[in-house]
């Protein structure tokens, strides 16, 4: 029997959880496919964090007018889910008279497209915001801000599940049907579902299920970026995002760092084109490379203050022999009534998405009627911030009150039991320790897990039965034990 | 918030701690207060089921458990207090502790802290190890957490990398328990773990160890499929030496690192050879009444060392409460020169004789250790085997100290 949708979308994804939390307004029948254990497990998770103003995108473009819509809807929709959202500001640096005439244009281009607040400011102005910052001239643009994007994705994706959108993990998409009156769609699982509007947020793979419906004009052409976290020791030495000034012939927007909403700082990213949309390996030329550029912008850097690397891929449309940008595709498909498509969202895809799903949720109104629920849930429970961040005398209460919350279980980051238990009965049904991680905080300090790992190892194996070959890092194939000693 | 008030803190119940509270209670101290963050006291001893415990300071080979018992035996039968499952979240510079429990938050005000909260293994990350990022990668102290703690088995083909103690002891473990052991590798051109345990953990086992190499590759999507290793030159593979083993476990002894976060939210000066607090022979950190021991203040090879200093910094602590430790004025600056990574304490008083403690930078052989006061000999220690792997101790009398302006210790 096919499970029946009215609408389903391929890719648990930032882009395509956005989306799901949008339709779950309305008296739809919504699911999403994802391909992996856990939602966010692709471009969503591994990027720089950064929620961009709109400086960057020519005028008119459909990524402009997304990203200044979506900068701005961000601010009240992580206020509802409580995702981490700083709008610290960012400056971008001219260093001689060439520089200081590419701000100026930019700054006229960002005001085109709607950017608030954008000034070019002098020296004295910038050591006033950055103490120690080099350069001559800087354009600053206060609503570009830093975001957790993973936090982010898998908010999008309770509140959407609360909201009654069921969400298919590990259902890879093998074949795509056109039917009469919608879509079948089978993944490699045996899952049989149809649905009247298709959505293909995939992503990465976003090319693959546009040829499942025989569209072949699309390709992706994943670029690796690398990236080197750096301990919260040094968290304080930026108080502001800086870039370099665009250069003629840059590639993207060059190796710089940029803070997290968790207090941590990122190096990168690189860019470089690779073979596979899986490829996820760190390399000894870039990790040297991010190390020594690293250390020249923040001279503070010591080596042992790496506490870990990541790479990302950018969903890309154009070749390496291409390189640039190309035009986000995001239409309602005339000749296949019923199917949305998506390609190509890299930079500033997280920045746009929820932008990307209002014009989704309208493709969608013109194929069938829309009509709000009245018990739309438009909050998610938890903190602002994290346990952590709130003042003692709030934390002390609550430990009152639930002894799960004295108990740290993460001592770097300082993450309660509660918060570990909250994040194994994730409303999502996710199991895996890298869901564990990303939800709860706990194992991404500076010991990675050395300390806190078998004692989550313990809580799951306690209190939730799991035997030594239950556990998984991230996929089916990631097991962790053989089993038990003896 | 709960407030409490206690003469002496000591944080953490591991053999550090346990020894501090223990002679603090002998010299007198009445009113202690030992924190431990887990449920039991003994700290990474209860985890250690090997023998080879305590052969300095009871004369015969314990393990791990038998020998924290013996201290945590000395501390229930003093009577000392302890908070089990609770952790210090803060430390301020006026010895303001917040800590935390299934109980709640609770204020403690200290008259004096003892640190004792030990050492964190460095990771994959932190030597920034190239490729995927598949599951199969442990420190060789999780993984004995796993095996001898949870019986659970954390593979069945495992290389290790790095040569320190805790690797040579996983290697053995391992293949105890029926794993292949492929090789142990160390990027340095000898080991970094104590030469009896590379006779007894790897050539009992013939369990090769390659030195000067490293692994320079990890492959696998989901499970760890292999390593790429290769020799190493100056910090760089050399070309054509590079091999891929096949495994399905990475596990890493590549270096202990004080657990200091603490001490520097309370703004301990730190010390850069050995990346604890800076102290004086009372074991004192920049901090009146704040003192420091054990692996949090450098990290030891014999536990029996550990609880030979956190002895002394427990009868230290108590003696500061007692208003009997006075900082003098003029105090005498040791530096490492020639030969040695660092010395401990970084300075003295000279009022009083003092233990050194040091390590060299590279093994040699028949060499001495030297403390000179400018020309003047103020100590020396000949050895015949130097190692950097073992700490080495010289005892310092005060009488030869009344002059001295500045100690430099050197191998010669």
């Amino acid at each position: 029997m096919a499970k029946a949708y009215d609408a389903l979308i391929i890719g648990a994804g930032v882009v395509g959880n956005a989306i799901a939390r949008e339709l779950s307004r309305y008296r739809l029948n919504v699911g999403v496919l994802e391909k992996e254990l856990d939602v966010g497990m692709g471009t969503s998770s591994r990027n720089s964090g950064v929620l961009h103003s709109g400086i960057h995108y020519k005028p008119g473009t459909m990524r402009a007018k997304l990203n200044v819509q979506g900068n701005e809807l961000m601010k009240g929709l992580c206020r509802d889910l409580k995702v981490k959202i700083q709008y610290i500001g960012k400056l971008t640096v001219a260093q001689d008279q060439v520089d200081i005439e590419t701000l100026e244009a930019l700054k006229a281009q960002g005001e085109t497209n709607g950017v608030p607040g954008l000034e070019i400011i002098d020296v004295e102005k910038m050591q006033q915001i950055q103490p120690g910052v080099g350069g001559i001239r800087a354009l600053h643009s206060p609503t570009t801000g830093i975001i957790c994007p993973y936090g982010l994705t898998i908010a999008l994706a309770d509140n959407a599940r609360e909201n009654g959108v069921n969400f298919h993990l590990s259902s890879e998409v093998t074949g795509i049907l056109k039917t009469e009156n919608g879509f079948q769609v089978k993944t490699a699982e045996g899952g049989f579902f149809e649905t009247k509007v298709l959505i293909n947020a995939a992503g990465l793979y976003s090319d693959a299920i546009c040829r499942m419906l025989g569209l072949t004009e699309y390709a992706i052409y994943p670029c690796r970026g690398e990236y080197l976290i750096l301990d919260k020791r040094l968290n304080g030495s930026l108080s502001v995002l800086i870039y370099p000034a665009p250069r003629k012939g840059g590639a993207g927007l060059g190796i710089h760092l940029t803070n997290t909403v968790d207090g941590n700082i990122l190096i990168g990213p690189s860019n470089e084109y690779v073979d596979t949309a899986d490829d996820y390996a760190c390399t000894a030329d870039i990790i040297d490379q991010l190390k020594k550029e690293g250390q020249e912008l923040l001279p503070a850097i010591s080596t042992s203050d790496f506490i870990r690397g990541f790479s990302g891929l950018r969903p890309k449309q154009t070749p390496p022999s291409v390189k640039g940008f190309k035009e986000f595709v995001i239409e309602a498909r005339k000749d296949i009534p019923g199917f949305i498509n998506l390609v190509g969202i890299e930079s500033p895809g997280l920045t746009c998405s929820p932008a990307i799903a209002l014009m989704v949720r309208d493709m969608v109104g013109e194929k069938i009627s829309l009509e709000e629920k009245g018990n739309f849930v438009t909050e998610r429970n938890g903190f602002p911030g994290s346990f952590h961040d709130l003042p003692e005398e709030e934390k002390a209460d609550l430990v009152a009150r639930d002894p799960d919350y004295g108990e740290i279980v993460c001592r770097c980051e300082q993450i309660t039991k509660r918060e570990i238990l909250d994040a194994i009965e994730n409303p999502l049904g996710s199991r895996t320790i890298a869901g564990i991680k990303y939800r709860s905080r706990a194992m991404m300090g500076r010991c990675q897990g050395g300390f806190c790992m078998p004692r989550i190892v313990q809580i799951l194996e306690k209190d939730f039965g799991y035997r030594p070959e239950d556990y998984r890092l991230y996929s089916p194939d990631s097991y962790l034990f053989t089993g038990h000693v003896r | 918030m709960r407030e409490m008030k206690r003469d002496l803190v000591i944080i953490g119940g591991g053999p550090a701690g346990l020894s501090a509270a223990a002679a603090a209670r002998q010299v007198g101290c009445e009113d202690i207060l030992l924190i431990e963050r887990d449920r039991i006291l003994g700290g990474i001893l209860n985890q250690c089921i090997h023998d080879g415990f305590g052969l300095h300071r009871f004369g015969e080979a314990l393990t791990g458990p038998e020998y924290a018992q013996r201290y945590i035996d000395k501390v229930n039968d003093a009577g000392i207090e302890t908070l089990l499952g609770t952790i210090v979240l803060s430390m301020d510079h006026e010895r303001k502790l917040t800590v935390s429990s299934r109980k709640g938050y609770t204020r403690i005000h200290a008259g004096a802290v003892v640190l004792a909260m030990g050492c964190r293994e460095r990771t994959a990350g932190a030597i920034s190890l190239p490729g995927t990022r598949p599951s199969g990668i442990y420190t060789a102290g999780a993984a004995q957490n796993f095996i001898n703690l949870q019986n659970i088995m954390v593979g069945r083909r495992a290389v290790i990398l790095g040569s320190g103690d805790i690797g040579l002891i996983m290697a053995r473990r391992m293949t105890l328990e029926g794993a292949k052991v492929e090789a142990v590798f160390e990027i340095l051109p000898y080991a970094s773990g104590l030469p009896r345990n590379i006779q007894q953990c790897l050539n009992d086992y013939d369990i090769p160890l390659h030195l000067g190499t490293s692994v320079i590759e990890v492959h696998g999507k989901d499970r760890l499929s292999g390593v790429t290793v290769a020799e190493i030159n100056h910090f760089q593979p050399v070309p054509g030496t590079e091999r891929f083993v096949p495994c399905d476990t990475l596990l890493l002894s590549v270096g202990l690192i004080p657990e200091n976060e603490l001490s520097a939210g309370a703004s301990v000066k730190m010390a850069s050879g050995t990346s604890g607090a800076f102290v004086d022979d009372t074991f004192m950190t920049s901090i009146p009444g704040v003192f420091s021991c054990g692996n949090v203040l450098h990290v030891h090879d014999l536990v029996d060392h550990v609880s030979d200093e956190a002895a002394l910094a427990g009868e230290f602590a108590c003696r500061y409460l007692d208003g009997g430790i006075y900082r003098t004025d003029t105090p005498i600056a040791i530096e490492p020169k020639t030969g040695v990574r660092y010395v401990l304490p970084q300075q003295v008083s000279g009022k009083s004789d003092f233990t050194l403690s040091l390590r060299v930078t590279e093994p040699s052989r028949d060499r001495a250790v030297w403390v000179r006061d400018g020309d003047r000999k103020v100590a020396r220690k000949k050895l015949v085997r130097l190692h950097p792997a073992e700490m080495i101790r010289i005892k310092v009398k005060k009488e030869k100290l009344e002059t001295a302006g500045k100690l430099e210790v050197s191998v010669q």
